[in-house]
């Protein structure tokens, strides 16, 4: 078991012959993600080669569409590395597709380009999981990635793990390596983004492959604080959290569009302390976090 | 990026919102001239700074001729109003203020959709209103499909409490609002007050807008709007070579990859720096994925620009670029750098290809870099720099 993303995943990205969308497929195909095609209108009826994991040669069709991808393959997962203009288009294609899962990789989304994607993805009776924008995807390893987290820094293992920051992923999979992950997954720092905290604690909670949740959050928003009540209600199993963003000044944006804090609430203080109310450690550092959960699960 | 009011009015007046004429002057003589081109009657004069409470502190005054207005624009130009130093003035015709109330719309990322806001209690500071009465304050949340069309300018009009009169009024004000938040994609618009003259017409007297940085690229005439002024120079440097920096008064400079790892970083050597003489980080920047010999350079580049900075702490964890590729980039970085570069540089590397990293920077053996197996190893270690020099 594992969550959202299996070994079974059809996966097509959208973009597939754009600079991004070709390095990051051989990346995901030497992962050992079941990549079945790609989309983009203008070069329909191509191909596109690279090898799998074993080294073997795979042609990649490319289709006009992410429902014509989806109807020759039966693709259930897409991918998007489409640049942010064009990037509303092809996750509103994704989503009247009905596709079950959509990755939107894209940096530098407008807002309410992101706002509307979501607004469509509700429209259509939430058929369609979004993770991201501004976010490194999805991995199980040792079985599929859909996205950009590197594949080799981690092993198969008894942790879920859910963060707002790529780089933080990375770091947090590679201390805690010797535990290994069942599925980690970044789901972006945007101010609106499709899968929450929230989505991800559920789902681990309710992996039987998980056995402790590792959640990483940084300032700006609540996201954190109702991941808090909800980890108080509706949790068993243990969390360890990180939060990034205690010396970030007011009304300044540190990078990720929704790392700005305004105010008091938002902060990381204000969210660290939530967390601990709910009965999740958090650590004071990356490597601390990782110590807090190896101490757990001693 | 938080406009100026000037040019929020602006914005209002080019989609068909009700504003008042108005002009702004840097000098008094200009404000002088303002107030004659506006008629010679009353005007207000209002600092422009982008900050709450300006009426409070000296901030908005009113004139009856233009004489006036010079020495008005004289007292504010200047004028320090929480740190923000009042460089522009605007001048504004007067009003015959009947009613005063309260509209926004903005983005409601816990909910990710847009949020409204009305109330017939205008003119006070919104959060005291949303807190001590807020069953005065209307919050309607709006479609980011249907936007605010005629039927949701109603609704938000009724659940505010106006009435029937009033209501048709400001109804058309709201969707033009709405038209200024969607097509020059702001994260927030607000109008307070949003008031009602004798005469019964309803005009924005004062406006705050946000727009997103992410939509520049549909909006090139915004570019116009930033203030450049106000910004740091060595942001703007940075601005100009793609750079993702931010300044802190601190003393250890950060360079990392990723905006998370580069937060938490700033964190860890705020830590570190508790046991070093309380030295602080000086700086925000990430050089991103990719990490490439020029990029590095030009992040040392700005780092070691500022004078603030004693160390420097290079926290990079090795992804899809192996950190082999990084530990190049920090030496040729190096190396283009030459004699500018005379700061101790802390790195840490890890994560892909860790060991060939730590061996071409072994090899490499420059005097100012020491090498660090941990993040928080890394941080102890250039704050004890920072704090030594």
């Amino acid at each position: 078991m594992s969550v959202f993303l299996n070994s079974d995943s059809k996966i097509i990205v959208q973009g597939i012959t754009g600079g991004e969308g070709s390095k990051h497929t051989a990346r995901m195909l030497a992962a050992g993600s079941n990549i079945v095609g790609g989309v983009n209108a203008r070069k329909a009826g191509t191909t596109v080669k690279h090898n799998d994991k074993d080294g073997n040669e795979v042609e990649l069709p490319v289709f006009a569409s992410v429902s014509e991808a989806m109807e020759a393959t039966g693709a259930d997962v897409s991918v998007a590395f489409v640049p942010p203009a064009f990037s509303k288009d092809a996750a509103i294609e994704a989503i009247d597709a009905k596709i079950g899962l959509l990755v939107i990789i894209t940096e530098g989304i407008p807002v309410q380009d992101s706002a509307e994607v979501w607004a469509r993805a509700q429209a259509a009776g939430n058929a369609t999981r979004i993770i991201g924008p501004n976010c490194p995807g999805i991995i199980t390893p040792g079985e599929s990635l859909a996205g950009i987290i590197p594949a080799n820094i981690t092993k198969k293992g008894k942790l879920g793990l859910v963060s707002k920051s790529g780089t933080l992923t990375y770091q947090m999979m590679y201390e805690l390596r010797d535990l290994g992950f069942s599925t980690a997954i970044g789901i972006g720092g945007d101010p609106v983004i499709g899968t929450t905290h929230i989505d991800a604690l559920e789902a681990f909670e309710a992996d039987p492959e998980t056995e402790a949740i590792v959640m990483i959050g940084e300032i700006g928003g609540d996201a954190e604080e109702r991941a808090a009540a909800f980890i108080k209600e509706n949790v068993t199993k243990p969390v360890v959290g990180y939060v990034a963003g205690f010396t970030a000044p007011e009304g300044k944006t540190m990078g990720h569009a929704g790392a700005i804090v305004s105010g008091s609430s938002g902060t990381a203080q204000a969210k660290k302390e939530a967390l601990e109310a709910a009965g999740v450690k958090v650590g004071k550092t990356p490597t601390e976090t990782a110590e807090l959960m190896r101490e757990l699960l001693a | 990026m938080d406009l100026f009011e000037y040019q929020a009015r602006d914005l209002f007046e080019k989609h068909g919102v009700p504003v008042l004429k108005a002009q702004v002057a840097t000098t008094p003589e200009e404000a002088k001239k303002a107030a004659e081109a506006l008629g010679g009657g009353t005007v207000v004069v209002k600092s422009q700074v982008k900050m709450g409470g300006r009426g409070k502190a000296g901030g908005v005054k009113v004139a009856k001729n233009p004489d006036e207005a010079e020495a008005r624009a004289k007292d504010i130009l200047g004028l320090d109003i929480k740190g923000h130093v009042t460089e522009k003035v605007m001048i504004a015709e007067g009003a015959d203020i009947a009613e005063e109330y309260y509209f926004s719309v903005l983005l409601d990322r816990s909910n990710r959709t847009y949020l409204a806001m009305c109330s017939k209690e205008g003119g006070m500071e919104i959060e005291q209103l949303a807190v001590e009465r807020p069953e005065a304050l209307a919050k309607i949340p709006v479609s980011a499909i249907d936007g605010i069309n005629d039927a949701k300018a109603a609704e938000i009009a009724e659940a505010a409490g106006f009435d029937a009169d009033t209501a048709a009024k400001i109804a058309p004000v709201l969707t033009s609002l709405w038209t200024v938040f969607e097509s020059e994609d702001a994260t927030l618009v607000e109008v307070n007050p949003l008031v009602k003259t004798g005469a019964g017409d309803i005009i924005a007297l004062d406006g705050k807008v946000s727009l997103d940085d992410n939509a520049d690229f549909r909006h090139k005439e915004h570019e116009e709007l930033r203030d450049i002024s106000a910004e740091n120079p060595l942001e703007l440097k940075a601005k100009k070579l793609d750079l993702n920096y931010v300044k802190l008064d601190g003393e250890v400079g950060i360079i990392g990859n990723g905006a998370g790892l580069v937060m938490s970083t700033l964190d860890v050597v705020a830590y570190a720096g508790e046991k070093h003489s309380n030295v602080k980080p000086a700086n925000f920047l990430d050089i991103g994925g990719g990490a490439s010999a020029e990029v590095m350079a030009n992040g040392l580049d700005v780092i070691l620009g500022d004078d603030q900075v004693k160390s420097v702490f290079v926290n990079v964890f090795g992804g899809i670029t192996a950190c082999d590729a990084v530990a190049d980039g920090i030496v040729k970085a190096l190396e283009i750098l030459g004699s500018q570069a005379t700061k101790p540089l802390v790195v840490r590397l890890d994560g892909n290809n860790v060991e060939e990293g730590r061996a071409i920077l072994q090899k490499a053996a420059h005097p100012l870099v020491t090498l660090t197996d941990t993040m928080d190893g890394g941080a102890d270690k250039a704050a004890e720099l920072a704090a030594a020099k």
